[in-house]
Formats: C-alpha cells, structure tokens, sequence
C-alpha cells in the first residue's frame, strides 16, 4: 500500500494526466483514470521514496499545490519538470508506464491481446535462410592458432 | 556437525552444476551448497500480466534493486558497469539470455598473437570435446557451417529468423558483413524431456515453458538423480583450512541463520567472477591472512565484465518486437584482430529483436524520445514493434587495477562482508566499442533504420563476471594451475569465470561450462591416478 498523503495523491493524479493524457484520436484513456491510477498507486512498492522525492520536487518547482494551478500553468510546470526531475522523477515515471502499458484498454489500442505470454506463447516466422546463402560460401573467419 | 562428504560444492550455477554431474559418476559422497531456492516455472514473470513490471522488481537483473533475502548487496558505485546475477538453483543461467557462444580458438593465445595479456594454459582443441558435452546435456540450437567458427554440429535446429532477423540479414549481406543464426541454449524442438520454445519473448528473466536450458532443468535432475546432494538456503561465509594448509569443509548459515560447519575431503569453488573472490578473500586464516589461496595477491584482480554498447534505431513496419528469444543472430565480423582498427582484439555484434510494450515506453522516455502530453499517443505508435537494435559486446582485457575486494561497511544479511567493485573500462576496449557503435550504426543505416540511439556502456551490463582467480601455470601469477586447482591450497578448486586469464568477445556461459567438465574430467584423472592431492 502506498503511504502517500491525500495531497500527495491529488498531485500525482494530476501529474500523471500530464504525462499520458487521455486521447480520442486513439480512443484510450489517460493515466489518471481511475482503475489505473489505482495500479499505480499500488504499483508504487519499493520506488514510493523516489515518487515522494519526485513530488516533493514538483511542489517546489510550483509553490506547492500542483493539481490546484489552473490547466496551462499545469502544463508549463510538468514540462519543466520533466527535464530537471532526475532520477527520482524517472523511477516515478516508470511505475506510470508499467501500469499504464498493461491496461486492458490500452493494450487493445495497441493491437496486443490483454494476456500473459505463457502459455499461449506467440508466432514468430521461420523467414527466408536462403539470405544465408552468400555468407554460407565464405571461407573460414576464424583465426587459426 | 555434519557427516564429512567427498566432494564439497559452492554455488549451484552454470559451472558448479556441470561439474557436479561430471563428478557423480565417481560415486563419492558429493554436496553442493546453494544460498538461494529452487525456482518453480510458475513463478517466473511470464505467467502474469505484470510479466514486465517484475524486471523491475523480484525479478530484476541488478541484486541490489531485486534485493530477495537469498541476493547479497553488492557496492558498485565505483563502476560504470552495474553487477548482474541472480542466487538460487541454476544460478545465473535462470537469468540469462541463453545466447551460446563458444570461445574462439584465437581467445586462448592473445599473448602469442597479439601481444597482449596471457595465454591460457589450455586451448580450444583441448575443450572441443568439452564443449560438446556441454551443448548435448545443455540443449543447444543452431546452424552447423559458421565461418567464424570451427565446424561444430549443435543438436537442434536454430531459433527463427523472424522479420527482425530477415530484415538484418538483408542490411548485412549489402555490406557484405558476416552474421549467422546464434547458438542459443534454447529447445527449438522437443529434447531431453523440455518441451519447445513458444516464443515467450521474455527469456532473461527465467522461462516457464522450460524450453531454455538452466542448470536447474538440465545438469541438476541428472546430477541428483545419480546422488548428489543439493541443500538449499545454504549461504557459505568461510572456506576453512588445517594446520596442514588444506581446505578442511566450510562454515555456512541455512535459512533460519543457524550456523553449520561442513566437512570435506575437497573444496569446490563455483560462486563466479564477484562471488568467488568475495568468498576466498572473506576465507581468512593464520596461513592465509589476505584470503584463501591468495599467495600471488591476485585474488578479485583481474576482474573482467564485457563492457556492451547497445544501439539501436527504428524502422518503418513492424517486426517482431519482443516476441521470440532476444538474441538470435550474431555477426563476428570484427571478432579477430584488426591492427588497423586501432585496438587489438575484437568483439561480436548480438543482433536483437525489439522490446516488449512496457520497456520500450521506458526506454523511450529515458532517451527523451517519448514525450508527454498530447503527443505521446502518437510517437509511442511509431516506436512500438519498430526497433532493430544490436549489442557490441567487447573484449575486455585484465586489468589488475579493476578488482573485486571486500566492502569495509556493506554486509549481506548473515553479516558476511559484501564485495566492493572498482572498475574502469581499459583505453583498448573503449576504442573497440566506438568501432563496434559506428558498425552497428552502418548496419542500422543499411537496415532503413533511423531514430538512432546510443547507450554505451549499458549500465545494468555486468551479466559476465570473469578473472577474479586466473588459471596459469606460474604460482605468482595465478590462482589456480592448468586444471582449476589452488596453488596455494590443493583440494582447493575454482570452476566458474574466476578462472579465465581473458575474456574474449562472447558471452561465456558455453566456456565457463566447457571448462568446468574439463576441470572434473582432470579431478577425475588425478584421482584415478592418486595424484590429486599432490
């Protein structure tokens, strides 16, 4: 479980809006739907220090109360942040993505099935060997002792 | 107190796994000792939809992030190359590629051909047929006929080509460059009882299809079979000797933290290039102040990695992404030495399928490729299933200065000291791995690729770990003799990459194997002869 504080919470959410934002071009929804800001929240294990850093980061770089700057503002300090939050930042912005990628919706979007590799395993073609043709006729490379 | 056993084996991987089978027909009492657990196929990541989140978690590559009460700690903040492993039954080859090349026959003899380094006081020729045990009782895929190979005939068909491979195939054979389908320890059909590759797409990380060889499902049912003992949750601290000098058993802790000393006629070493120096040099006595068989001061020198330069690019269709094995095809033709390349030696080129979904987002965002807001959607589209990347994996030459030693503060969790790493990549390899980024970049280009990264070295690649115990026939110069006994200690072996005198531009699972059923084949001669001991 995570520990973070409410506030805290209000602005992740708010920042994980900004990284992955809903779209209806694809017709997918943002990291800050419900079901997969709870994955995250969850998801936050072992990197909650770093997501705290990262968050204490933000708020300094706003004066405090990200999710409450008006929608612009928002944006301009999430951009900004994106290129000076460092690794505490990037560990917070992974979890994003590990939740986010394995959504059901999302991956449908992707033309992926919403499964575990095993056991159905994938295809994979053989492809054409006669491309190793030219090679096969090479002599020997190797260095002889 | 424990009963006395013949044969005493530490560590449970790729060469302590191969030389307890090798040894179990001699019908001694043999015991391996492994700090980690059995790993059952339905824990590996792939049977979960969070099959990618657990590379960063219980399943990651790097001990300190994986952090499992069966890893130790490991300070590598002096080193641009990060230790990867993995501590249970099979050892490292549970979190391995199962990319299988052989050492070349050119490897052996660096000082005789090139100046530099030593030789090794065994050959190729030697291995040969080491080498095919190996790859019999491994399991191991390819193509017969490579140039830059000596012939050698691997069991099983090789791994697909796929629109990854087709699409390498066809840039390189416009350069008119060598490459060929990798031998790989995976099952492309049914063998031994493993069933098929199904393409799975995540081998590092352990398979649960079973079709890629780990010593847990290869060397281990036979050996247990034939009556070795395997005791798991054993993590040994000490190696301890006699008045005579001679290893007399060790001391380790099971999993509850209670300590046990085990007896033993021999000492078998196989903990590899960071575990191995870490024990002998944690192995302290009246007659081995500095560490167990350390009269030559060489123990944890030498340390060798493979520093990798991964580049990669992006073409306009979709491949493969990350559905097969990663690594299927190699190009060694920059392998042998080159003078007017400006470095000697040479390395490989590994030539990759993609990413899974989730690491390519993470990849992406890491190289500031994958934006956020409105945009993101639409570049992560033209990314997704579109990489071609390749690994320059570089020969990596002894350097004493580049060592494993014991950390004066970091402890594991019985309170063992911990290895410290202190690690420089050598002006030789840099060049090779400048020249092996602009190849690559050549392939990329010949390929349609664009979009081209770079991550050289990759952080979190110290996947080989070798030279921490040289072989050599000069006691003052190396750890171990010809055939993998102490100077210093003899009923004292080392089996695993400690061993090698260099490194080559493979990757080493194959060799280290190879090398450690010739070293039980010697212990084996020796003891027919009565001359093992003297």
């Amino acid at each position: 479980m995570t520990h973070l504080t409410d506030a805290e919470i209000r602005d992740l959410r708010a920042l994980v809006a900004e990284m992955i934002p809903a779209s209806t071009t694809y017709n997918v929804p943002g990291a800050d739907d419900e079901a997969i800001f709870a994955d995250i929240l969850k998801s936050l294990e072992r990197d909650t220090e770093d997501a705290r850093t990262a968050l204490r980061q933000l708020g300094e770089f706003c004066g405090g109360g990200f999710a409450a700057l008006d929608s612009a503002r928002r944006r301009q300090v999430a951009m900004t942040f994106k290129d000076q939050g460092g690794a505490p930042l990037f560990a917070l912005n992974r979890v994003v993505l590990l939740c986010y990628y394995r959504d059901d919706r999302v991956m449908r979007s992707l033309g992926q099935e919403p499964r575990p590799p095993f056991p159905k395993g994938h295809i994979v073609e053989q492809g054409d060997w006669s491309l190793l043709d030219p090679v096969k006729k090479r002599a020997p490379i190797w260095r002889r002792v | 107190m424990h009963d006395k056993v013949d044969v005493l084996i530490i560590g449970s991987g790729a060469s302590g796994a191969a030389a307890a089978w090798s040894l179990a027909d001699t019908k001694m009492r043999i015991l391996c000792l492994e700090q980690g657990d059995w790993v059952r196929p339905t824990d590996y990541p792939t049977n979960g939809r969070d099959w990618e989140a657990r590379l960063f978690a219980d399943f990651a590559i790097n001990p300190n992030r994986r952090a499992r009460e069966t890893d130790y700690p490991i300070n590598d903040v002096n080193s641009p190359v990060k230790v990867v492993n993995f501590n249970g039954v099979g050892g490292s080859t549970i979190m391995y590629t199962a990319h299988y090349p052989r050492l070349h026959p050119s490897d052996f003899r660096v000082k005789t051909l090139d100046g530099v380094a030593d030789d090794w006081p065994v050959d190729y020729q030697t291995l040969e047929p080491f080498f095919a045990e190996n790859d019999r009782m491994m399991g191991v895929a390819g193509l017969a006929g490579d140039p830059a190979y000596p012939l050698h005939h691997p069991p099983m068909p090789p791994l697909p080509l796929g629109k990854s491979g087709q699409r390498f195939g066809r840039a390189l054979n416009k350069l008119g460059w060598h490459w060929w389908p990798s031998d790989s320890a995976i099952a492309t059909v049914e063998y031994d009882g493993r069933a098929p590759c199904i393409n799975l797409g995540h081998c590092t990380p352990g398979c649960a299809q079973g079709a890629k060889a780990s010593t847990d499902i290869t060397y281990w049912p036979a050996a247990i079979r034939a009556g070795v003992e395997l005791r798991t949750r054993a993590r040994v601290r000490e190696i301890m000797v006699g008045p005579d000098g001679m290893a007399t058993g060790a001391i380790y802790y099971d999993a509850e933290g209670r300590e046990h000393f085990q007896p033993a006629e021999m000492v078998i070493v196989a903990c590899n290039g960071v575990g191995t120096p870490r024990l002998m040099l944690n192995s302290q006595s009246g007659k081995f102040p500095d560490g167990i068989a350390n009269s030559s001061g060489l123990v944890g020198k030498n340390l060798m990695f493979h520093p990798f330069a991964l580049t990669y690019g992006y073409v306009d269709e979709p491949l493969d992404g990350n559905h097969g094995p990663p690594l299927n095809l190699w190009s060694q033709e920059f392998y042998e030495t080159d003078k007017s390349r400006g470095f000697v030696r040479g390395y490989t080129l590994q030539l990759h399928r993609g990413t899974g979904s989730i690491v390519e987002a993470i990849t992406s965002t890491a190289a500031g490729r994958l934006p956020w807001g409105e945009d993101h959607h639409k570049v992560y589209r033209s990314l997704l299933n579109r990489r071609l990347g390749m690994s320059t994996i570089t020969e990596d030459l002894p350097e004493e200065h580049n060592r494993v030693t014991l950390d004066p503060a970091l402890k594991d969790g019985n309170g063992i000291p911990a290895p410290r790493i202190d690690y420089t990549i050598g002006e030789n390899t840099r060049k090779m791995m400048e020249h092996g980024i602009a190849r690559s970049k050549d392939i990329l280009a010949a390929a349609g690729a664009s979009n081209i990264g770079v991550e050289a070295p990759i952080l979190n690649g110290g996947w080989h770990l070798m030279g921490t115990a040289r072989m050599g026939t000069d006691p003052e110069r190396s750890v171990v003799n010809e055939w993998g006994r102490c100077h210093d200690v003899r009923n004292l072996f080392v089996v695993d990459g400690s061993i090698w005198v260099t490194s080559g531009g493979v990757n080493p699972t194959s060799t280290i194997q190879a090398l450690a059923l010739y070293i039980a084949d010697q212990i084996k001669r020796h003891l027919g002869e009565g001359t093992l001991f003297e």
